[in-house]
Order: structure tokens, then C-alpha cells, then sequence
């Protein structure tokens, strides 16, 4: 069955566009992302397949539950972890799973087993009975990711998972995702505005910009849809190198010779680069130095949207605009 | 049912847990009506407007003192219920009544809050009963309001506050006014306050509300002596029948009015429900999606 299922999904606020004809699935067990700037559409859409707001037009299933006509069996199998820390910060983790359960109707018993188990699967046994107001941002997000887990979601929404944290605590929260995914069966829908996120974190990645999709595949074709890897090589007999030999290598585009320097223009150069050194080495060519240079998703958003992902972080005011539009139609 | 009670219990102690937590929350909102109840009721000496000066007395003939003794008691009964009362535990009962409406009021600025916090949205994307949200929020008001009641009543009591209570049942109707006080605030503040944003705002609706509810209540003054148009404001305000049953229960021992109580009691109960209704009416249609 797929996890999730949206068709034609659009979101109107006043004037401003925010989901625009949205299409997509997400399939059990994979890790799915989101990716864009800030007011892309990427929080609306979550609050969509999460019963928080009514799409304009469109329709979506989640887990095989229809969003609109049966709300309270999606929400029975979903978990979100917003954007905004929402753990209460008066009482202790452990009050925090205990409050989770019970707005799940989680048996006091099985609640308790739980909690202990899970807030030791995320290392914050230690934490159980402090308050929260005591914990790093990191134990924070983990505390709230593990909250979301009390009622077994089949699916969990990620908002922006790493928004504000440090680099190695980014990593470590990463490493907690894929680690649910693998021991707990979940699926993961997240948005980020980060490529390397995404890059290292999604099976699948839609890139949407202005509400709108503009690609969904996994981040390697995605990186090879720009034309591959560039393979630099520098070699000490460059006089025996043949570059009609070099590009009958499966997956060379292709090749300039540039005296003790060869660059070779590859697909997926994971592959093609141990064939690309036996055959240089074949041809009696000395390999002193290699290195592989990958697309990454940057660039891959540049091409298809014109603009640079880090670039859209200037337009302030779209994303305020868009904010104050929505607060409006909420209150 | 029993899901819905486990729902409404859970978001009711999460409240609880918070309140009883921080000391500084309950000091805070049980200073005022202390201020109000040992200066007010400390310094106005009732049964001193009817003391004869001490010389003038000798010059009166005993039959005359003694009818005057009789008119002032009368006077004195009319108004507050019975002639032997002193104003002091007039007031501190009129206190129990105004501190619930205190802590109800503060109280609804719990859903500016979470809806701010995105604490809302937790609750919203939970498999709960929406009523059940606003549910949890006037139970929690209601404990919080009545433990600090019952918490002015003691320190009343350890100031000179005079309890005269007629017996177990008695003390049960004061108790139930509690909780329909405290009921009746907290779900009306709710539905005032439950597409508020800003907590800016709800301190100024705060401000607006508090102040007035007392002073058109019987918390200070009999309703007897209030002008007529103050009366007519005085019998719509559900805190004028939740003091008077106080006062009736809880001061008059064998001598209340257990007609005029039930009166106070059905007035109460009625606005009680209604403003409960309300109260998830109007959030139904608040946190419903849109």
C-alpha cells in the first residue's frame, strides 16, 4: 500500500498561492522529502496531510485514509513533529511521552513500557525525570520525535527536522531518523530547506518551489540529471593516454586531456571510476592523484528553477507575506 | 467515555501540574484579593455606625436603648443577612467568590499561549474529541480556582473571618458554588478568548473584564443597598448569586434562606451550563479546520 497519496492538492490563502496543484506518492519504508526554500509550500502542504487545514482543491490519503472524510483514522496513524519545539517544557520527558499516550488512548501500562523503552532507543533515559526546560535543543527534538513514536505511527511528519541546530546534533538527529526507519518500520514524510539533508537523508526528494513540484527522484538520478560526475585525474605518462579508449568506459560522457591532467565527464562515478583507473592503468599511464567532484542538489535546484536554493533565502519579504496571509485566514 | 474522560484528564493535569509547580503563579494571584479583603474588610467597622456614644447612653432611658439595640440589629439583618455579622467575614467571603474569577480569567490565557507555542497543533492533530481540549482547560481552572478559594477561606479564617456553618450540607452547596463559579468564568473566558492571538490582547480584555464583574457584584456591598440600575446589572451577574450562596452557607449557620439559596443555585447552575456549552461551541468552531 503507498503511505501516502495526494493528487491535484492546492491551497489558497487570500491572494497568495501557497500549494499549487500538488502531486505525489510516498511509498511504505522510504524516507521522503520535501525540499525547498522558505514559503515554498512545504509547511502547508504537512498541515494538509496532517487534517490541520482543508486543501482548496484536491484530494490525498493517508496510509490509505481519505484526509477529508476520515480525519480522526488518519490521525490515529500519523505522528508530527512541527517546526516549533512543542515538548512542554514544565514537566519531565517522561510526563511528556506519559501526556502523548494519553491523548492516543494508550493503555497506562503499555504507555509506561514504552516511554522506557523508547526514550532509551533515543538515549534520553538518563534525562527521563528532569524537566525539559534542562534539556539541549538536540534532546529537545529527540524528546519530541520520540513522543510522536508513543501510539506506533505508521507514518511520521518531519517539519524542517534540523531547523536551528549545530552541525554534529544535525547529524546525530539523522542518524535517530534512520535508525526509527530501520527498527520501528516507519515511513518518513520531511520537508527541509537544506540540500544536504535531503541529500543524505531521502530515498526520494520532490523539489517544489512557489507551491509548485518541479522534480521527484531519488537524490542520485536527481544529481545525474545534471549530467553526471566530474572525474579529475592527474597521471605521470600522459603521452600513452587514448582518449578514444577512455570513452568506450561505460558511463563516460566525456573526456579532455590536458597535458598531466584527465578530465572525465561520468554517470554515476562510483562505477565508472575503477574502470576508468584499469583502464588508464592498462594503457601503461601512472595515476598520481584522483578526484571526484559530485553535483549536488544546488544545482540540481538551479537548473530546474533558475535561481540558487541559498539565493531564495533573500526573498524576506515573499516569505513574510505568505505568513501574514496565512495567519489571516486562520484567525 | 472512557477515552473522552482519559483525553480530558490528560490536558486538565498537564495544566495542574504546571500550576501547582510554580508557587509564584499561586502567590501571585492570591495576593489580591488578600489586599482587598484585609484592607477593605479590616478597616470598615459595621456594627460602629450604630455605637452610641458612651455619655448619650447614660442620658437615655434603658427601654430607648434597647429599641434602638433592636431597629439597628433589624437594619443590619435586612442588608447583610443577619445582625450578627462583622464586615470583615462579609468580605472575605465576598473574596472566595472574586479570586475564582480571578484564576479563571488568567487561566483562559492558556490557549493564546499553546495556539503561540504550537502546542495547539499537537493537540489538534491528535485522534481527540475537540470539546475535549476546552473541557481540560475549564476542569484545570476550575481545581486551580477552587483549591485557592479554599485557600482565601483559611487565611480568612487565621485573620478573624467567623464561619458559621450549619452543617455537612451546607458546606457541600458552598463547594458546589465553587465549582459552578469557576465553571461559568473559565468556559465564558474561553469562548472569548479562544481566536485570540496575541496575549497582549487578552490581558487588555483582562483588565476590561475583571474590575467591572466585582464591582456589579455583591462581593463589597449588599445588592440592597446598590442604586436600582445597579441592582438590574447586579441580578444578571453570576457572581452576585454564587457570593450570596457563599455568604448564606457559610456565615449564617441555622439561619439561612433555603428558598432564596435555591433561587441563587438554579440562576447559577443555569449560567453555568450555558456558558459551558458555549464555551465548546464556539471552540468547535474555533479549531475546526480550515
Amino acid at each position: 500500500m503507498r503511505a501516502v497519496e495526494a493528487s491535484g492538492l492546492r491551497r489558497v490563502f487570500g491572494e497568495v498561492v501557497a500549494v499549487d496543484n500538488v502531486s505525489f506518492t510516498v511509498e511504505e519504508g522510504e524516507i521522503f522529502g520535501f525540499l525547498g526554500p522558505n514559503g515554498a509550500g512545504k509547511t502547508t502542504t504537512i498541515n494538509i496531510l496532517t487534517t490541520l487545514l482543508k486543501p482548496t482543491a484536491g484530494t490525498a490519503t493517508v496510509w490509505g485514509y481519505d484526509i477529508d472524510s476520515e480525519p480522526d483514522r488518519v490521525r490515529e496513524v500519523i505522528g508530527l513533529v512541527p517546526q516549533e519545539l512543542t515538548v512542554d517544557d514544565e514537566l519531565s520527558g517522561y510526563e511528556n511521552m506519559m501526556l502523548q499516550a494519553a491523548l492516543y488512548h494508550v493503555p497506562r501500562e503499555e504507555a509506561r513500557r514504552k516511554s522506557k523503552e523508547i526514550l532509551e532507543l533515543l538515549e534520553l533515559d538518563k534525562f527521563a525525570h528532569k524537566k525539559v526546560e534542562s534539556y539541549s535543543g538536540g534532546m529537545k527534538k529527540r524528546l519530541e520525535i520520540g513522543c510522536t513514536l508513543i501510539h506506533e505511527p505508521r507514518i511520521l511528519f518531519l517539519d524542517e527536522p534540523t531547523l536551528g541546530l549545530d552541525v554534529q546534533t544535525r547529524a546525530a538527529i539523522w542518524n535517530y531518523i534512520r535508525m526509527l526507519v530501520k527498527n520501528k518500520g516507519v515511513t518518513i514524510f520531511m520537508t527541509t530547506h537544506y540540500m544536504d539533508e535531503a541529500d543524505n537523508l531521502c530515498d526520494r526528494v520532490a523539489i517544489i518551489d512557489h507551491g509548485k513540484i518541479k522534480a521527484i527522484d531519488t537524490p542520485g538520478n536527481l544529481k545525474s540529471s545534471i549530467g553526471g560526475d566530474l572525474i579529475e585525474l592527474e597521471v605521470s605518462e600522459p603521452n600513452g593516454c587514448s582518449e578514444e579508449r577512455l570513452r568506450t568506459v561505460a558511463g563516460v560522457v566525456d573526456v579532455a586531456l590536458n597535458n598531466e591532467q584527465v578530465l572525465v565527464k561520468v554517470m554515476r562515478g562510483e562505477e565508472a571510476l575503477p574502470m576508468i583507473i584499469s583502464e588508464l592503468l592498462k594503457m601503461g599511464v601512472g595515476i598520481r592523484r584522483v578526484e571526484m567532484k559530485k553535483p549536488s542538489l544546488e544545482e540540481v535546484f538551479l537548473s530546474l528553477t533558475g535561481r540558487k536554493l541559498r539565493d531564495t533565502e533573500g526573498s524576506k519579504e515573499e516569505t513574510a507575506r505568505m505568513r501574514i496571509a496565512i495567519r489571516r485566514v486562520r484567525s | 467515555m472512557i477515552s473522552r474522560a482519559s483525553e480530558i484528564g490528560a490536558i486538565a493535569s498537564r495544566e495542574i501540574k504546571k500550576w501547582y509547580r510554580s508557587p509564584i503563579l499561586l502567590f501571585m494571584t492570591t495576593i489580591q484579593p488578600l489586599i482587598w479583603m484585609s484592607l477593605y474588610g479590616k478597616a470598615f467597622n459595621l456594627t460602629g455606625l450604630f455605637r452610641i456614644p458612651e455619655e448619650i447612653l447614660k442620658q437615655l432611658p434603658p427601654d430607648t436603648t434597647a429599641r434602638f439595640a433592636a431597629i439597628a440589629n433589624e437594619i443590619l439583618a435586612r442588608f447583610f443577612g443577619s445582625s450578627d455579622i462583622d464586615f470583615f467575614s462579609y468580605i472575605a467571603v465576598g473574596m472566595m467568590g472574586v479570586i475564582l474569577l480571578f484564576t479563571s480569567i488568567s487561566s483562559g490565557m492558556s490557549i493564546a499561549w499553546d495556539r503561540r507555542l504550537g502546542f495547539l497543533n499537537k493537540l489538534l492533530v491528535a485522534p481527540i474529541s475537540r470539546s475535549s481540549i476546552i473541557l481540560g482547560k475549564v476542569i484545570s481552572s476550575v481545581v486551580r480556582g477552587v483549591t485557592q478559594s479554599l485557600l482565601v477561606m483559611l487565611i480568612g479564617l487565621a485573620l478573624g473571618m467567623k464561619l458559621r456553618i450549619a452543617g455537612t450540607a451546607e458546606f457541600l452547596v458552598a463547594l458546589l458554588t465553587l465549582i459552578l463559579l469557576g465553571a461559568s468564568f473559565s468556559s465564558l473566558i474561553i469562548s472569548m478568548t479562544i481566536r485570540l492571538k496575541s496575549w497582549e490582547s487578552h490581558i487588555a480584555l483582562n483588565n476590561l473584564l475583571t474590575l467591572p464583574i466585582m464591582f456589579t457584584s455583591s462581593a463589597l456591598y449588599p445588592v440592597t443597598l446598590m442604586p436600582e440600575w445597579l441592582k438590574a446589572v447586579a441580578v444578571f451577574n453570576p457572581l452576585t448569586h454564587g457570593i450570596e450562596l457563599l455568604r448564606q452557607a457559610l456565615l449564617l449557620g441555622s439561619v439561612y434562606y433555603s428558598q432564596e439559596m435555591l433561587w441563587h443555585l438554579s440562576i447559577l447552575a443555569a449560567f453555568a451550563s450555558a456558558a459551558t456549552f458555549l464555551g465548546i461551541y464556539l471552540s468547535n468552531i474555533a479549531l475546526r479546520k480550515m
